[in-house]
């Protein structure tokens, strides 16, 4: 449901934001302002400022922000696990664009580093977003390969034709980073899959050893699930993998064409 | 407050089994618009100047009427199509949205009606 103004309770309390200057001598200094939300003081959100030495600090904005939590204030609240790109569980708003903070260069940033949860999710605790719904919505996609045919004694054999199609497809890490850029995951994410999830069903449906491509299809074509998408191409934009989830929608949409036409 | 599990919330009330049929007559319907929009913004750019008498001949021109129809089915079919898209978009409030295609409907109607029924009223008599 499309909703463009923020709950009270949601707005950013601009005076409420404290600020941490950077110790006497350092050298090269940066901010960073990270949005900041307590689920326990029922206070609103604000932007508290960290003001950092660069010259003994990591280069990426997650080893920022783990000098800010291990030296700082251990308050401050983000998920992070493999530290290189792979695990998308540091998916964030960094100076406007989603991304991983963990790939994310300090330098790429001129000035000021803004850093904010995943827009349009319900908020967790500071930079964590709930993702019961995302998972949901994959989980009903049913990513797993499906058969009729009895199981073969060995692997079940691919061409090499048929692997290049997944290629582009089974990187995802499923960070989210594309479906919270989506306009129209925003405004209808309640139905609407999105472009990570829409991405991983078709996965499925290109791959040659999958036999449920018709009933995958079957479950897409819906006005919700589906044809939310505008090709508005944010996904692909800010995808920090490099990917395309537009055109594996519009690879969707055109089978869906294909095979009434 | 819902105790349902976040599995069946995402499955919510599950495919519409349609969609598709929308989509593809919204690309029809925009690819016949492409010289029909065309053709008309040329004639109308070559009409001006001319008199009343002149532009109710060119309206009532048996080809010219046939495919000025043809441009108004098009463009508010193409409309209806994609405002309908709009308020699915944007209207979230169950019953505002079922009012808002209901009156987007009937409008695009009632506008096409009148328009064609002008073209072909200068056209046969």
């Amino acid at each position: 449901m499309a909703q463009f103004t923020l709950p009270k309770n949601s707005t950013i309390n601009k005076s409420a934001g404290r600020k941490f200057p950077a110790p006497a001598g350092a050298k090269k200094v940066q901010t960073f302002k990270v949005y900041r939300w307590d689920p326990d003081t029922g206070e609103n959100p604000r932007m508290d400022q960290y003001d950092l030495d660069m010259s003994a600090c990591g280069p990426m904005v997650l080893d920022a922000l783990i000098k800010i939590k291990n030296e700082i204030d251990p308050t401050l609240t983000f998920r992070r696990s493999c530290r290189e790109g792979i695990c998308g569980s540091c998916a964030m708003n960094i100076d406007g664009t989603n991304t991983l903070a963990c790939i994310k260069g300090c330098d790429e940033v001129n000035g000021e580093v803004a850093i904010y949860p995943l827009p349009h999710m319900p908020v967790v605790k500071d930079l964590v977003p709930d993702m019961t719904h995302f998972y949901a919505q994959l989980a009903s996609i049913e990513p797993w390969l499906k058969t009729d045919s009895p199981a073969p004694t060995r692997e079940r054999l691919q061409s090499e034709e048929d692997r290049a199609k997944l290629d582009g497809l089974y990187e995802c890490i499923l960070c989210a980073c594309c479906s919270t850029s989506c306009p129209s995951y925003w405004w209808n994410g309640d139905r609407y899959l999105g472009p990570a999830v829409l991405l991983q069903a078709y996965r499925y449906i290109i791959d040659s050893r999958d036999e449920a491509t018709g009933e995958r299809l079957d479950q897409l074509e819906d006005p919700f699930k589906l044809y939310r998408c505008h090709t508005i191409m944010n996904c692909t934009k800010t995808c920090p993998k490099g990917l395309n989830p537009a055109k594996a929608i519009a690879e969707t949409k055109k089978m869906l064409v294909e095979r009434r036409t | 407050m819902s105790l349902r599990s976040p599995l069946g919330r995402a499955r919510g009330l599950g495919s519409a089994k349609d969609g598709t049929h929308h989509f593809w007559v919204q690309r029809v319907s925009a690819v016949a618009l492409i010289p029909l929009a065309l053709w008309f913004v040329f004639s109308v750019a070559n009409l001006p100047g001319a008199s009343y008498e002149q532009v109710h001949w060119w309206v009532g021109y048996p080809a010219v009427a046939v495919t000025l129809v043809l441009l108004i089915a098009s463009a508010l079919y193409h409309s209806m199509l994609g405002v309908q898209v709009v308020i699915e978009d944007y209207v979230g409030h169950e019953g505002m949205k079922i009012t808002a295609l209901l009156l987007s409907k009937f409008f695009h109607f009632a506008v096409a009606a009148a328009s064609i029924f002008a073209v072909l009223k200068i056209a046969l008599t």
